[in-house]
This record gives structure tokens, sequence and C-alpha cells, in this order.
């Protein structure tokens, strides 16, 4: 059997890809532990991997029709060092892993993870991405929250290559995001929260809140969401346990070894409490 | 797989599993023992070598990532003046008690140094927290990174 493959350009990536049943990798941050077998033993792969990392048709950050064309190889440590990324976005980012692992992982591989942990996926939920996948026969676009299916979970094909994520070239008026983690730096994620907003003339006019590893997949309620914009400012305060109420029954936390389900949902609501109260601040 | 790549400024071509990680490509195929495995996992910092220049957890890198890429580990790094002034600045603040860290946090500094010559004591922790030192509290090593940085000008 053939050990791995490492094409020059993506096109052969995907003839590959069609060819053979094979194990795309990038930096490998994820999947080499996920297959480690232990001190000094060489990762156990079932099938071929095909090695993606360093294509550059991957690697491009650009602006187009303003919106933020991300490929899906783009390290973690491109996207802090590049101006056109969010700062909300990168401020997820900043977070995760260390230097080190943030030179080697990739946004792509973030999101084909598909953990319900994952760091990069409560703002792309926030925003609607768009991930383009592309195979031999041609691409085809998927928004994130139908690409992500379930934990570990995704639409990717046998035949297919995630390689462009598709963001809005927008910054909200108000940004919020919270990682809440064992310690501060090199953690993996008990619970997360994003909250934006826009404001015009003392009422919100858009309002998007994600929830990470409290469920399955991101929490997002594009009903909630509906239900909150237009509220005038100052009866934001007073609507916020009807808000958390609606919210509560969509957090599914687990129980593990990295924190309690009760706690997880417990600090997501507060957090929510702490965004909506921001909120109410603003002018 | 054919795996083509310079280490240590010298290119070299090996034929290994490409999900071989790189952290044990260097230690048993090459004898590089600096490198050392903490945690296996990405999280310790011990395994870290420059990867064209940049710090990256070895123990997290498949041979067939390494193809036409730098690696440099404390072996090949230690024959330069950065690394002198390093050494000494870590001497004499203390920034070493076992050991097992060092080559990792040694690594991590040059990368940290070539790209930002003058740290903030913010910047310092954070492009180390990806290393792990269970002897020194940390307040030594970064004293040590600072020293250098300072003695080091002009270098970096």
């Amino acid at each position: 059997m053939v050990d791995g493959f490492r094409p020059a350009l993506l096109q052969e990536a995907l003839k590959i890809r069609s060819e053979y049943d094979c194990t795309p990798i990038a930096g490998g941050t994820d999947l080499m532990v996920q297959k480690a077998r232990g001190f000094a033993l060489k990762p156990d792969f079932e099938k071929p991997l095909l090695f993606i990392g360093h294509l550059p048709e991957l690697h491009k950050i650009i602006i187009e029709n303003n919106q933020i064309h991300i490929g899906a190889g783009a390290l973690l440590t491109d996207l802090l060092n590049s101006k056109k990324i969010p700062a909300i976005f990168k401020e997820a980012i900043g977070l995760m892993a260390s230097p080190p692992s943030r030179n080697l992982a990739s946004i792509g591989g973030n999101i084909c993870n598909a953990s319900p942990a994952g760091d990069t996926l409560p703002y792309l939920y926030a925003v609607n991405a768009t991930l383009v996948v592309m195979s031999a026969k041609g691409e085809r676009t998927n928004p994130i929250n139908e690409f992500i299916t379930g934990p570990k979970q995704t639409a990717l094909r046998r035949d297919e290559l995630l390689t462009k994520i598709i963001i809005p070239n927008k910054i909200f008026d108000v940004n919020f995001y919270r990682k809440v983690g064992q310690r501060k730096g090199m953690s993996l994620t008990k619970a997360a929260f994003l909250g934006m907003a826009d404001i015009e003339n003392g009422k919100l006019t858009d309002i998007r809140i994600t929830f990470g590893s409290v469920a399955p997949v991101i929490v997002r309620s594009w009903e909630i969401e509906k239900y909150i914009i237009g509220t005038p400012l100052r009866e934001i305060k007073a609507a916020i346990t009807e808000i958390q109420n609606q919210f509560e029954p969509l957090l599914r936390p687990i129980h593990d070894a990295r924190s309690t389900a009760v706690y997880r949902k417990k600090v997501s609501l507060r957090l929510l409490e702490d965004f909506l109260k921001n909120i109410s601040k603003e002018k | 797989m054919k795996i083509e790549f310079i280490l240590n400024d010298k290119p070299q071509t090996i034929d290994v599993h490409p999900a071989r990680r790189l952290l044990d490509l260097l230690r048993e195929d090459f004898g590089l023992t600096s490198v050392k495995e903490g945690c296996g996992e990405g999280e310790c910092g011990a395994c870290v070598v420059l990867m064209n220049g940049k710090a990256v957890n070895s123990c997290l890198v498949p041979a067939g990532n390494i193809i036409g890429n730098s690696i440099q580990t404390l072996e090949g790094f230690k024959t330069t003046e950065r690394y002198k002034v390093i050494e000494k600045c870590f001497l004499e603040a203390g920034s070493v008690q076992c050991g097992f860290c060092t080559p990792g946090i040694v690594m991590a500094t040059e990368s940290l140094l070539s790209e930002n010559p003058h740290p903030t004591d913010d910047e310092i922790k954070e492009s180390l927290s990806g290393n792990l030192c269970r002897c020194t509290g940390y307040n030594m090593i970064f004293k040590g990174i600072r020293l250098a940085a300072e003695r080091g000008k002009g270098l970096w």
C-alpha cells in the first residue's frame, strides 16, 4: 500500500483524492494526536495520507467583492498576522494552543476536525461563513452550519477537499468573545461565547450570538436573534432573563474530563448576560 | 516516502513512513537528542525545533510535512553567536534547572527574537506560552530572555 502522497498542485491533489481513499492532512496538529500510539511510536493511520498543507493555492488571504477569502491551508499564525482578518476573530485564534502549534495548524483543519470545541467555529457560524469544497469534477459551496453535521462529522465527500472559507469583510459595532478554559494559556475550551451586534439610533439592528463546546455543534439561533433585533438599548437589560430562557434548552453540554455539564451551561448563560449588559451600556 | 529536507543547514534525504513524527526522526534517525519528548501532544514544548525559522512542536509534524523545509535543532543552533548570548544570559539568570525543557525554550527564544528583537514582557510570556517548565517558575527564564535581547543587540 502507498503510505502517502505529496502532490505539488491542488489539481493533482484532487485527482489523487478521486482515485484513492485517503486521509487529507494539513498541519497535523489534531490528526497526529488523535492517531498517536504513545511514546516514540509512529501514529497509525488506516489510510494513506494526502499532504495538502504545503499547496500554494490554499494559502491565500484576499479581499474580493467586500468578502474575505481565506485559503483552507492558511495557518493560524498567518491569520493573526494578516491585516485583513477582523480583530474579534483574531482574539479567538490568539487563544488557541500556543505559538509552536499555531505555526502548524490550519483554519481548514480546525473546521474539518469539527470538534464541538473548535475555536474558529463560533465566529465562522456567527458570520455565516461559506465553505468552498472542491473535487476533480468541480466545486460547490456550503454554509458552515450545513458543512458540520455533528461532532467530528462533516459533509465532506470522499473525493473532496475544503479549499476556501469566505467571510464578510465587516466589523460589528459591538464585539465580545470569551473562552473559558482551565487556565489562560494553552488550554482547551470548556465553553466559548461570541456575541456581536450593530446599533443604530439606540436600537439593535443586528445581533449574532454563538456558543461553543455546549452542544454537539456550535449553537446559534436565528429565531432568537430575530426576536432580539429591533430592541431599544434601554430595554435590553429587562429582556436578559427572557433571552437566557430562550437559549437555555439549546445548550446541551456534556460532562467530561474537561468540565461538568452544569458548569458549562451556567457559565455560558452568564456570559450571554454579560454580553447583553455590555450592549445596554452602548450609546 | 522519500523525504528531502535541510537539517541544521545540511541537505538530507531519508526514506521513512510519512507519518513518522519529526521528533522521532530527529532523535532516532539522526541522533539529535536535544529534542525531548514530554507530552507527545503539542502541549509541553520540550520537542520544539525551528521549521523555516519558526518554532514548531516536532511531535505534531509528520515527516511528510518537512519535505523541502529547513529544520534546525539546538545541535545546529549552538554554533551561532546568538546561541552563545542566550546560553550566557540563561546561565546568569538561572534560567536552567533540570534542563529538560531548556532546548525547547532556547529554540522558542530564537524564534521569538528573530521575529521581534525587542519583545515586551507580555510578548515574551505569549511566545513562551507553549513551553512548560516545572522547575524555575518561569521568572528566571523570562529574565534570561530579557537579558539576551538586551545583550544580543544587533544579532537578531
